[in-house]
């Protein structure tokens, strides 16, 4: 792997680990899956009209955050039911479109080398992404505890809701050629769901979360280049091993309980 | 009868109304709350008071007016919220959100704690491990952080054990005095809304009534707002 290629790498599961943290505290977790599946159309008809796949994703996923932004200003179920629904036809409309290797490429990632537009434009996003959540994480909490007060503290709720979702949609189009559409959700996911685990202050959180993803993606990526294998599922497995491993009650934990 | 018509008022509403789809539930509301002044919010489940709160923070759509004075810095404390055990944010990390959003450079955290009564330990905790009466009180600090002047409160002492509700009512009073501070709450409890209100609005789900407790809080009119016999015992202090 080339050096940019390894900066770009790290920098998106810097992304993805501060996207996460707030994911997995909103209680976003399930929607991240569905959402990514919407890049799979984007991917078919960029193909089909021949210009790049991932910025054919990019604008599939832009689009699908402000679907999800716009449902949710409705509330309740409706926002689970049209997610499930808009983005399984989604999937299911994408691999009619896209066929093949194509397909397998979209959907698990791997790919051949990475253009340096993708690259430039890569670290573009994926900086900004992580600049936004650094910046403005204080406002992040506050809306997550409650909407209502973070309006009485002077903080536009529904422009922060579509600016961390379209931070979530380009943190997962970022991982695209690396984990494809079924498994860049869990890059997001589950190292954040692991620093959960072990965190109880919004520092350690987003610390352990960046740190998790990082590990995750550089040790995932070298035991493929070992075995010969895509990155993108191995990365996942690291990163689901770590979790397990999280699972082991800690002695601090047991004093916790006890105490 | 009518409240006396205070000089300055902090809050003028005319005519507030608020619909969800075909159900009305506000209508036509007008009640002015006078600078400095104590104001609760009474009437049965589902008359709509939580929903008044929430229009007045411009968190619901309305129509009629709302006029808050020049300015007013609104503290809100929401009733009991929904919170998962083990998010990891601390009640240290809740108020430095609120003054980092505030832009407050300097923010002396203890004589917050110290204000509304929560050790320093309890506040390094994550807010979901939290007694409801120690994350309310967290809630009265996060209000505070950025020096309000209209305190805005629903059901402060709901889910909290009795002394934890007398202490909680103290501290608001306390610091209603102490910082001339203009406080809107909701309240279940007739006794501490006689001992501390200046005026009273009740609504119930055909109209409002508002005036001082004295008026407000007859066994006549009490009778017609709740339905049915309603009493109370008013607590000498």
């Amino acid at each position: 792997m080339s050096t940019e290629s390894l900066l770009l790498s790290i920098t998106m599961a810097v992304a993805a680990g501060l996207v996460g943290s707030f994911a997995v505290m909103r209680r976003m977790s399930l929607a991240a899956d569905p959402l990514s599946h919407v890049a799979l159309p984007g991917i078919g008809i960029a193909l089909a009209l021949h210009i790049h796949p991932v910025f054919g994703a990019v604008i599939a996923l832009v689009f699908g955050a402000l679907l999800v932004w716009v449902v949710e200003e409705r509330g309740g179920a409706t926002t689970e039911s049209v997610i499930g629904v808009v983005f399984s036809a989604a999937l299911a409309i994408g691999s009619i479109m896209t066929t093949g290797e194509d397909l397998i490429e979209a959907l698990f990632g791997g790919a051949g080398a990475l253009t340096w537009s993708e690259k430039i434009f890569g670290l573009l996003v994926a900086t900004a992404i992580v600049l936004f959540v650094i910046v403005f994480r204080n406002s992040l909490v506050i809306m997550m505890v409650s909407p209502d007060i973070a309006r009485t503290a002077g903080i536009n709720v529904r422009w922060f809701d579509l600016l961390y979702l379209e931070c979530f949609a380009l943190t997962i189009a970022l991982g695209l050629r690396y984990l494809g559409v079924l498994l860049m959700g869990a890059l997001i996911i589950i190292p954040a769901a692991t620093s959960k685990r072990l965190s109880h202050d919004l520092k350690s959180m987003l610390w352990f979360s960046v740190m998790l993803s990082v590990i995750s993606t550089t040790v995932g990526s070298g035991i493929a280049v070992h075995l010969h294998r895509e990155a993108g599922p191995i990365i996942v497995l690291v990163a689901t091993a770590l979790f397990l491993l999280s699972l082991i009650p800690r002695p601090a934990e047991r004093r916790r309980i006890h105490g | 009868m009518m409240a006396a018509v205070p000089a300055e008022n902090a809050l003028e509403v005319n005519d507030l109304s608020v619909h969800f789809g075909v159900t009305q539930v506000l209508k036509d509301l007008s009640f002015g709350v006078a600078k400095g002044s104590a104001l609760a919010i009474i009437g049965p489940n589902g008359a709509g008071k939580t929903v008044l709160l929430k229009t007045l923070i411009g968190s619901l759509p309305h129509s009629g007016s709302m006029h808050w004075a020049a300015g007013v810095r609104i503290g809100y404390v929401p009733q009991k919220l929904d919170l998962e055990r083990d998010i990891p944010i601390t009640g240290i990390d809740f108020l430095k959100a609120r003054a980092a959003v505030a832009h407050k450079a300097t923010f002396d955290m203890s004589s917050v704690l110290t204000l509304v009564g929560i050790p320093l330990d309890v506040a390094q905790r994550p807010i979901g491990t939290m007694s409801g009466g120690q994350f309310q009180r967290l809630l009265i600090a996060f209000a505070l952080v950025a020096d309000p002047n209209v305190l805005l409160l629903d059901e402060p002492t709901a889910g909290v054990d009795e002394p934890g509700q007398e202490q909680i009512n103290e501290l608001v009073r306390r610091l209603q005095k102490s910082q001339a501070l203009t406080v809107l709450f909701i309240s279940h409890e007739l006794s501490v809304v006689y001992q501390y209100a200046d005026n009273v609005l009740c609504l119930n789900n055909e109209r409002a009534w508002f005036g001082p407790p004295s008026t407000i809080l007859t066994p006549e009119s009490l009778r017609q707002i709740y339905g049915g016999e309603v009493s109370y015992h008013i607590h000498e202090h």
